[in-house]
């Protein structure tokens, strides 16, 4: 929580102010049983309307403060708890764009959306009543035993008694319940994981006719979530009954006590009354403040998620100043390049390329090749700098990749993702992600060159909108429109990784021309041989190594692999 | 239309609730003793504390302390278990809902699943199960005893002195009219906290499930100022429904200051007056705190009341939707060949699909379906394991409508390897053995071997003893062929092979293929694939495209007769 405060600090004067406002309200509040006590012992005893309806009118009074300061608070806490929470997801968002790929894929897309929203509005919550309430509670409970001193100090140390045993009630229960509520929440996830692999196994489980067991199955995880809430709710219930049982035997002490020291002359029954109210103002008070601190529980481990994500160091730095390549006829060039994935070197994964080098010039046409899992994708990701080398130099242009700021490096490459990735949004809007500027002719050209052309005058032109991933599209046209995307970028170096494997081969040969007459330097990544046999130059990629390097006649001759490969599927065809 | 939603929404929301009826009866009966106890507590002090000034502290102690303390005692104890009882069946409730709901779900049709967005089908189980017991069980109860406390306080506070009865009922409503007035005003505000919200959330994940993209466009420093105004919105939105709904608590709290002053006041110059004791004023006054309570508790019980009835209509929606179409009853005894007669299907009536399709297939016959991407090859599968029914024609199996076979005894005749390959979080061997759990570990290994599979077990961290899930925890060519050791498991007489191979390299592929040869040996077979490998030894190929059967035939006679097919595949 420490490291999130120095949000806060643009809002420090609203985050003072809406507590400051809720003990003035409060401390109003606790004068209220002297007045009573005044209405009794003054009012009442010499019989004096007067002054039985000035205090009432006080009383009226301190109620019509009392709902200005409140108000006045709710608005500082509402207006700190939104604005601090803002910073932090600014914060969190800039600061998830900072780490490199291979730190978001350890901590899971998933889990950072959670925490950017969840996670970030169950912070929010909590700072407000934070805010409202955490100084509040404890100020009436102590307060009102203060207070009780002022009337009676023997009496009052009733107080002294109770307010230890109810905190004592309250935070045993409290302790308790906590480790139980997040037994129910594990097996109420393991239920919500039985529905949704249920759904999206649908297929699979009635045709191997599973049914009856996963009715089975569900039922004996639901009944297990019953049940545990069932126990955690036993205890849980015992907090009000057993706060309410403390009380009234105080107030039967207080009472007694009262009675003696009435009978002894010592104290009068007004005070006795005030002491009654201050006690029933602890009661609700303690219980108000309980649900706070289950709240404020539970904002805390939030706070925690989210630190522990601003606590990630970004591990890739990239140079700030403009970088100018000296010798443009390799475009791309690898030397002796090893990586391994894995942060520590405890974790001895094996490594996903091992020694690889190589080296393609300007305009060349290359082919990735080998089976699945052999490190095509990861060789590729090196270019545009997604991951960094363990060992070894990628260089772009003649040019460590490090020495080029991010964005400069990014701006010569044009890739098409294995996963056919879109964004909601127009046609139109999504091309210009290959470029800002580009113009609806450049566009055209693009979806033409991708065959896409067809399908997008078909649906509407640039102006089509795919919903969220593009999912009004099917799985060879949202394929096609990330060709046309790279396309549209003009950049000199194009990755296509797998991009053709949902077309078919009509138009993957079709697209492949088209991509080929733009004279840029092209890596085709495929797991068939027909995709990349025109190639300048083949790599194989056999379990992180590179076991050949020519072209198709060549590496057919001397690389057992690609013959293999070849063979596989030419046997078929 | 609204309202008759409402009401078909009670009925059955009661029917849950209705099976713990003897439960529910004695927990209102034990909150009603609990919540006589709380008002009868106050009047015991008011005695004690006039008692005070006749010195009798004897009698104080065994007249009203003593009787107080019995009270507290039995209140709580009665409070206690009605928070237990009414747990257990709030509980209950949810239980019996969601796993009635659940088991409905596997007695829908597939067309039901396919056309709603799994996260909905999971909120209704889930929360919206949820929401709906607590909100039914928890406003019930509330309701219950917020009107028993204020109709007991009224009461009391009518037997005892009339005046001041008066002046709280006629104030204390107040608080519940400030209250709503609040709410309403509060409600569009909560409504645009939650467009605002939910605009952000499908940004940010849209951004950070696509990192690697959005770097490769350098479009970061965009997505940041982008999410910076979506942010500076949920800022206001969230501020401003912060604040106003924080408003209800002090207004009402004033409110409550009135009502007590008033009391104060009434309650004094009737005590001067001798009318009333200064006990009796103590009491009054303790319960002019007590009643707004439940007055406040009132108001929110109604909301939550509403909330769970939407919850609980959202819920019947899907355990009543219509089930499947009638089982069949006759059993299939192994592989007997399949035979389409006019079929026609379709998953929207407006668009057509399949129309007027006759095939016949041999016993132990191999049929190839190709045809360029969403042509609807699955769509025959869909069919076949009788995932669909068609609109008309129909399928024969042996000469019998599939419509009379049991979908048990269909389903097990074939084994289906998809596309989109699944696997259920648990063991690689519990994967594996998903469709005889009850086979022995070396008929699993031996599936596995067959599958190509069992190489890269082994390298797993536990074998076949890894979990494994659905998510990226292994690569797609693994789960396949995983998927495809499952099948290999159960051997059943018929094949769907649906892509099977199209995440594996070619080297496995090739394994693969002979695993298949060796596996669709006399075994009616239906294979869908883009590649001509696959295909290229089927007895029947159809080709399809926009959902129709445009040809059929062999390798060679389609290449002979020069259509669609051959130009699909001489590109």
């Amino acid at each position: 929580m420490k490291k999130l405060l120095r949000f806060i600090k643009e809002y420090k004067k609203q985050a003072l102010a809406a507590p400051a406002f809720k003990l003035l309200e409060a401390s109003f509040e606790l004068l209220v049983p002297i007045v009573v006590a005044d209405i009794i012992d003054n009012g009442i005893a010499a019989g004096d309307t007067g002054y039985i309806a000035g205090r009432c009118l006080l009383l009226v009074a301190l109620g019509v403060i009392g709902l200005a300061s409140t108000v006045a608070a709710q608005y500082f806490a509402a207006k700190a708890s939104a604005g601090f929470v803002r910073a932090i997801r600014d914060e969190l968002f800039a600061h998830i764009n900072r780490l490199s790929f291979a730190q978001t894929d350890r901590i899971g897309a998933s889990t950072l959306i959670t925490r950017m929203t969840s996670d970030a509005n169950q912070v929010q919550t909590g700072v407000n009543l934070t805010l409202r309430l955490l100084l509040r509670s404890p100020f009436i409970v102590i307060g009102a035993a203060i207070m009780a001193f002022t009337v009676d100090a023997s009496a009052a140390l009733i107080f002294v008694a109770v307010i230890p045993l109810l905190a004592l009630v309250i935070f045993a229960i409290m302790l308790l319940c906590i480790p139980m509520y997040k037994k129910v929440q594990q097996r109420l996830d393991g239920v919500v994981l039985s529905i949704r692999e249920n759904l999206s196994g649908v297929r699979v489980l009635r045709a191997f006719c599973l049914e009856e067991q996963q009715k089975r199955e569900f039922g004996n995880k639901n009944n297990e979530l019953a049940r545990h809430q069932r126990k955690t709710g036993r205890i849980a219930a015992l907090l009000n009954p057993l706060t309410f049982v403390i009380i009234n035997l105080g107030i039967v002490w207080l009472i007694y006590t009262g009675a003696l020291r009435v009978s002894a002359g010592l104290l009068t029954q007004g005070a006795v009354i005030a002491l009654y109210n201050y006690m029933s103002q602890i009661l609700t008070e303690l219980i108000k403040f309980a649900n706070l601190i289950i709240n404020i529980t539970k904002s805390l481990a939030s706070a925690r998620r989210i630190e522990a994500v601003l606590e990630t160091r970004p591990e890739q730095s990239s140079s700030e100043t403009e970088c100018t390549p000296q010798c443009p006829a390799a475009a791309v060039e690898f030397e002796h390049v090893t990586v391994r994935y894995g942060k520590s070197r405890e974790e001895r994964h094996e490594a996903a390329l091992k020694d690889i080098s190589f080296s393609v010039h300007k305009g060349e046409k290359v082919g990735i090749i080998g089976p699945t899992g052999s490190g095509k994708t990861t060789l590729i990701s090196l270019i545009p700098r997604f991951y960094d080398c363990t060992e070894g130099t990628v260089r772009v242009n003649g040019e460590p990749v490090e020495n080029y700021p991010q964005k400069q490096l990014t701006d010569m490459i044009a890739l098409v993702p294995q996963k056919a990735v879109l964004f909601s949004g127009t046609v139109r809007e999504n091309l210009q992600w290959g470029r800002n500027d580009a113009d609806d002719a450049a566009m055209m050209r693009a979806l033409e060159l991708a065959c896409a052309d067809g399908f997008v005058k078909e649906k509407g032109g640039l102006d089509f909108v795919l919903t969220a991933g593009g999912r009004n599209l099917s799985g060879g046209q949202r394929q096609r429109l990330t060709i046309a995307r790279a396309i549209v970028r003009g950049a000199e170096i194009l990755i296509l990784d797998d991009a053709y494997s949902a077309l078919d081969n009509l138009t993957d040969t079709r697209v492949r021309s088209g991509i080929n007459g733009l004279g840029a330097t092209v890596f085709t990544v495929s797991q068939r041989t027909r995709s990349v046999r025109d190639c300048d130059k083949i790599l194989v990629l056999d379990n992180g190594e590179l076991v050949g390097q020519g072209d198709h006649e060549s590496l057919l001759a001397s690389c057992p692999v690609y013959r293999e490969i070849h063979l596989s599927q030419e046997a078929e065809s | 239309m609204k309202n008759r939603n409402k009401t078909a929404a009670w009925r059955p929301a009661l029917r849950y609730i209705g099976a713990y009826k003897p439960l529910l009866a004695l927990s209102l009966l034990l909150s009603a003793l609990s919540v006589a106890a709380t008002l009868y507590i106050p009047i015991l002090i008011g005695d004690a504390i006039d008692m005070m000034l006749q010195h009798d502290t004897t009698g104080i102690i065994t007249g009203k302390l003593i009787p107080a303390v019995l009270l507290a005692c039995i209140g709580g104890a009665a409070g206690w278990l009605t928070g237990v009882m009414n747990n257990r069946i709030c509980y209950n409730v949810v239980r019996n809902a969601r796993a009635e709901a659940f088991e409905h779900l596997q007695e829908v049709p597939l067309a039901y699943i396919d056309s709603r967005e799994r996260g909905d089908i999971i909120s209704r189980i889930t929360t919206d199960a949820e929401q709906m017991g607590d909100g039914l069980l928890l406003g019930f109860t509330q309701l219950f005893s917020g009107v028993l406390t204020v109709a007991g306080t009224l009461g009391l506070m009518l037997a005892l002195e009339p005046v001041i009865a008066a002046a709280v009922a006629v104030l204390t409503p107040m608080s519940l009219l400030i209250a709503r007035f609040i709410a309403k005003r509060t409600h569009s505000m909560f409504l645009r906290q939650s467009a605002a919200r939910a605009e952000q959330t499908a940004f940010t994940e849209e951004i950070l499930t696509n990192r690697k993209v959005v770097a490769a466009f350098s479009r970061q420093e965009e997505s940041c100022r982008r999410f910076s105004e979506l942010n500076r919105e949920v800022e206001a939105t969230s501020g401003r429904a912060a604040f106003f709904s924080s408003l209800v608590n002090p207004s009402t709290r004033f409110v409550n200051a009135i009502v007590y002053a008033a009391v104060a006041f009434i309650g004094a110059v009737a005590a001067k007056n001798g009318a009333i004791t200064v006990g009796l004023l103590s009491c009054f006054l303790s319960y002019a705190n007590q009643y707004a309570k439940p007055f406040n508790e009132i108001s929110s019980v109604i909301t939550e009341l509403q909330n769970a009835l939407a919850c609980a209509s959202r819920l019947f929606e899907l355990t009543s939707a219509p089930v499947m179409s009638a089982d069949g009853e006759r059993e299939l005894h192994g592989d007997s060949g399949v035979r389409l007669e006019h079929v026609s299907f379709s998953y929207v009536p407006q668009r057509p699909l399949i129309r007027d399709f006759s095939l016949n297939v041999p016993k132990g016959s191999r049929v190839a379906i190709v045809g360029p991407t969403g042509c609807g090859k699955t769509t025959v599968i869909n069919l076949l394991m009788r995932f669909y029914d068609p609109q008309s024609g129909r399928i024969l199996m042996g000469g019998t409508d599939i419509k009379d076979i049991t979908r048990r005894s269909l389903r097990h005749n074939y084994g289906m390897v998809l596309q989109d390959t699944w696997l259920c979080t648990g063991t690689v061997r519990q994967n594996i053995a998903l469709g005889r759990p009850d086979a022995s570990d070396s008929e699993i290994e031996a599936a596995a071997r067959f599958a190509h599979a069992h190489e890269f077990i082994v390298k797993l961290p536990q074998g076949y003893d890894t979990v494994v899930s659905d998510d990226d925890s292994i690569s797609q060519g693994q789960k396949q062929l995983l998927c495809i050791s499952r099948v290999a498991l159960c051997l059943p007489p018929m094949l769907i092979l649906d892509e099977a191979t199209s995440s594996i390299d070619t080297r496995t592929e090739m394994k693969i293929q002979d695993a298949f040869a060796r596996m669709m040996q006399g075994r009616t077979s239906f294979i869908v694939a883009h590649r001509l490998s696959t295909i290229r030894n089927a007895d029947i190929i159809l080709v399809m495209k926009d959902g129709n059967i445009v040809e059929q035939g062999t390798h060679e006679q389609l290449l002979k007769s020069r259509g669609f097919y051959y130009r699909l595949y001489n590109s």
